[in-house]
């Protein structure tokens, strides 16, 4: 059983400048999941890209060993013909194709002048039923959800006859359901013989899965745990080797809490969808946040969330809205607009800070003052060294690390690209923050200062509402908890009531007396 | 670390260098010829119009690498309509009015179907070029209409030699020579108060560069004036020309609505949510590029001290590539005012240099899509390096 399938020896790049990884060492048994966990920067993609090829033989220094024999690679090609495949983070199928078309792309069956439909399609629709997909592949990828989509990605690399399946961050834009089915799936394929490798930032996923578990700090490897155990591996036994230290405390503690006056009532908020104007993706909703509170939404993908928070800021979201929107005891009339959002000191910060938050090409400084301009500028002249000033203030309050706020937003990690974020809408000067995921993707050590940043807001008396899908980081955070289903408001508790059974006992009824 | 800096030196600086290039090459072919004081007034004023809508261009190419393909037709319909409305004898300044006015029209009138009615910006330019080509030959009836009102052709450059009258005297031109210094003074003292601000407020600078960019600017204005003042002076168009670039250098740089220009190219999304009404910016833009070919309208029947139908086919295409080469990302975002002006030289001196090296026109064309594919290359690959 113990026979090694890969092994990664002595790996060392260098790009100018930096050592992305100093002599790392990998071993993968056959028949194993093993999880590569590590921070942002760590050095996890890096490896991978190594081994897929992405980065040729010649560019690194060490050994690639896999099923007995050294590799070399020069690209992705020569990977995939010994059956290593790799599944990337970003879902890179396109949506105006079908599912068949998207699965063999540059796989294609038949002959180069003349692609073989039939083939395609009936091979793709049998991998889609290994992967659990009822779907015909011959539907169009955009009329699936992401969770789908996901599986889809599988069962492309499944057609690619992959022995060796990495997986980048496989459920980081799926919600909790879909995860543990595609881990659930994992496991199912570990069984009849696969071999996989899970980059996540999910520790909980990987003390479900995984077999073993190498973590990679600053380039190197620091230790591989195993997870064979009766009791599953302690999440902060992990998070030990990935920050050096123990992390005794996972969410800072709240001091100061004094929870004021209700500063913004929405009540009987109807939203739809934009597309398909008769359907709502918010369902009547109301919800309330007092000054200095903590307000934690929480629901699975496709709950209506972000929809609800978007039509909330300037109905930036959907069409047909109903429903009344007070700010400190007034009622508003808010009109299409964000800038009109902003004018009554509400802020958005976005799930997606690379497509909807920040402009990657422009500098730190840009984006910070992005949102509120005008209070750098004289009748439409920015008064740079005031800009400078400020964005130099928040880099400090927020300890974006960077040398200097002209560095482009593009170059920072996924923290530290929160970081500034976050820094623009503080700048706005909002009374009422609505934070999207506010820790999506970055790693614990950066999430830990996002959560103080949080802390801190409250305790200056802004409301703060935190949608998240992650049920501890809701426990953790808030003050009171929503729980949204299906577009519907469906709970609410007390942070000291709720747990995380409690939580999912809500939303499961709700399911079933729909 | 070295390597490290002359590399970032040579990123920063590649179409300067390209220039530089560019202009020895040349002097070694000319004998020296381009370097002649006629030939660089020749270079400033045959290329004006190519620096005025280069500025316009730039504009509309930060929301997203969106091109305005009307420009020269438009450039041609504004022209035709002050050239008749003075051979009417109209006022002069009310066709100058006139003919700003219907730039600025047709730009907001593109810019309303592009920004609010989304239609591709592609596609709205080029029914606008269709159009207004058309409409010029309306307006002339298909005939040259010629311009005689003196005051209109000195104060736009016209006749192609028209110079700022020698208020001093002298061997050579000293007015020229005594608004070079004063120029270079002006800039001088600008650039050490901002340097003075940026010491107060602790922002870190590189000292090499900072003293070396503006040691170069001033020694360069200085030679170009001594140079024009040699032959007649300053070049009239020279003074327009020099208007719109400073004004749209502090557009791009120091205002709100030129942070805007750069946020829409970079991330579109992010800036409407951000509270900016992106849809203004896209007519910003659009606007500000006809208002823009109503000048070089101007400037180009002033030149020519007549309006024809064929004038200004394929000037939308020279202010396109003045932008590329000099540096404007095609995806939007990114791209400078000093970038554009480098481009629009570049594309002057190739074509002076090969005119006067008697290359016939047709491979003059040749050489220019050369160099604009090689200069695009030159900017993708050095930035691809990065990754």
């Amino acid at each position: 059983m113990a026979e090694i399938l890969l092994g990664m020896r002595n790996i060392t790049k260098t790009f100018p400048g930096v050592k992305a990884l100093d002599n790392v060492n990998l071993e993968v048994e056959r028949g194993e999941i093993h999880a590569l966990v590590g921070e942002n920067g760590a050095g996890k993609s890096t490896l991978m890209n190594v081994l897929s090829g992405i980065y040729p033989y010649g560019t690194y220094e060490g050994d690639i060993v896999y099923e007995g024999e050294v590799c070399r690679f020069t690209n992705i090609k020569d990977s995939e013909k010994k059956g290593i495949v790799i599944i990337h983070q970003e879902l890179a199928l396109i949506p105006e194709m079908t599912i068949g078309e998207n699965m063999y792309l540059g796989n294609e069956r038949g002959k180069k002048f003349a692609i073989d439909w039939n083939t395609t399609y009936a091979e793709a629709d049998k991998y889609l039923k290994m992967v659990g997909l009822t779907e015909s592949s011959k539907v169009q990828v955009k009329t699936i959800g992401t969770g789908k989509q996901q599986l889809v990605e599988i069962a492309k690399a499944l057609a690619k006859q992959a022995r060796l399946l990495i997986l980048d961050e496989p459920t980081s834009s799926l919600n909790e359901e879909d995860s543990r089915a595609l881990l659930d799936l994992m496991l199912e394929f570990k069984k009849q013989g696969m071999t996989m490798i899970i980059i996540t930032h999910k520790l909980n996923e990987v003390a479900y899965v995984a077999d073993k578990i190498t973590v990679i700090r600053d380039g190197t490897t620091i230790e591989t745990l195993e997870n064979h155990g009766p009791e599953p591996i302690s999440e902060e036994r992990i998070i030990k080797g990935m920050v050096g230290r123990e992390m005794t405390n996972r969410f800072p503690k709240r001091e100061n809490v004094k929870i004021g006056d209700v500063m913004m009532e929405v009540e009987h908020w109807t939203v739809h969808h934009p597309l398909y104007p008769e359907r709502k993706v918010v369902d009547d909703v109301s919800i309330n946040v007092r000054k200095g509170e903590v307000v934690g939404i929480y629901g699975l993908m496709g709950a209506g969330r972000t929809e609800l928070a978007m039509s909330i800021f300037g109905q930036s979201y959907g069409v047909n809205f109903s429903g009344k929107l007070k700010i400190d005891g007034k009622e508003v009339k808010m009109k299409k607009s964000e800038a009109d959002a902003i004018k009554h000191k509400i802020a958005y910060v976005t799930e997606d800070r690379k497509g909807n938050g920040l402009v990657l090409s422009q500098s730190i400084k840009v984006n910070t003052s992005l949102a509120n301009l005008g209070s750098v500028s004289n009748h439409m002249v920015i008064d740079k060294d005031r800009e400078y000033g400020v964005a130099e203030e928040y880099r400090e309050k927020l300890k974006i690390k960077t040398p200097s706020v002209e560095q482009l937003v593009g170059n920072l990690s996924g923290g530290n690209q929160q970081k500034v974020l976050l820094a623009k809408w503080m700048f706005a000067e909002p009374d009422i923050l609505i934070l999207d995921e506010p820790t999506r993707g970055i790693d614990v050590g950066a999430k830990y200062e996002i959560y103080c940043i949080i802390n801190d807001l409250a305790a200056a008396g802004k409301s703060v509402i935190m949608i998240s899908s992650e049920l501890p980081e809701v426990l953790g955070m808030s003050d009171r908890i929503c729980i949204m289903n299906a577009s519907k408001m469906i709970g609410e508790m007390k942070a000291e009531d709720a747990t995380q059974e409690k939580i999912m006992a809500a939303i499961l009824q709700a399911g079933r007396g729909a | 670390m070295k390597a490290n800096s002359v590399g970032a030196f040579f990123k920063k600086y590649t179409m300067v260098l390209a220039l530089v290039a560019v202009a020895v090459f040349f002097s070694i072919t000319t004998q020296g010829k381009i370097l002649y004081p006629q030939n660089l007034n020749n270079l400033i004023s045959q290329n004006g119009y190519v620096f005025v809508l280069a500025a316009g261009m730039l504009l509309c190419i930060l929301t997203g690498g969106n091109i305005d393909l009307a420009v020269g037709s438009v450039v041609c319909f504004a022209g035709a309509i002050g050239a008749v409305m003075m051979q009417a004898g109209i006022s002069m300044w009310l066709a100058v009015l006139a003919m700003l006015a219907v730039g600025l029209a047709i730009g907001a009138f593109q810019g309303y179907w592009i920004a609010w009615v989304r239609v591709p910006p592609f596609i709205a330019t080029l029914a606008g070029m269709y159009a207004f080509r058309g409409l010029s030959n309306v307006v002339l009836q298909g005939y040259t209409v010629s311009i005689d009102n003196q005051t209109f052709l000195k104060v736009f450059g016209g006749g192609a030699d028209c110079y700022v009258p020698d208020f001093l005297g002298g061997e050579m031109n000293m007015t020229c020579m005594a608004a070079g210094i004063a120029v270079t003074a002006i800039y001088l003292a600008i650039t050490i108060r901002k340097a003075a601000v940026q010491k107060r407020m602790g922002i870190h600078q590189s000292s090499a560069a900072n003293i070396l960019q503006p040691a170069v600017i001033c020694v360069l204005i200085l030679w170009a004036t001594w140079k024009l003042a040699q032959y007649k002076g300053i070049p009239t168009v020279l003074i327009w020309v020099s208007l719109v670039l400073l004004a749209y250098n502090y557009i791009t740089t120091n205002t709100a609505i030129g942070r805007y220009l750069y946020a829409v190219g970079g991330n579109e999304k992010a800036t409407a949510l951000s509270g900016v009404n992106t849809n203004r910016v896209y007519f910003f833009a659009y606007a500000n590029m006809g208002l823009l070919a109503g000048l070089a309208g101007i400037l180009t029947v002033a030149r020519a001290s007549s309006a024809q139908p064929t004038y200004g086919q394929g000037y939308e295409m020279d202010a396109i590539a003045s932008c590329f080469i000099g540096g404007a990302s095609a995806y939007g975002g990114t791209g400078k005012i000093s970038g554009v002006i480098i481009g629009a030289i570049l594309m002057g001196v190739i074509n002076q240099g090969m005119s006067i090296m008697g290359i016939e026109t047709n491979y003059q064309r040749v050489v220019k899509g050369i160099v604009l594919l090689v200069a695009v290359m030159f900017d993708v690959l050095s930035k691809r390096e990065k990754r």
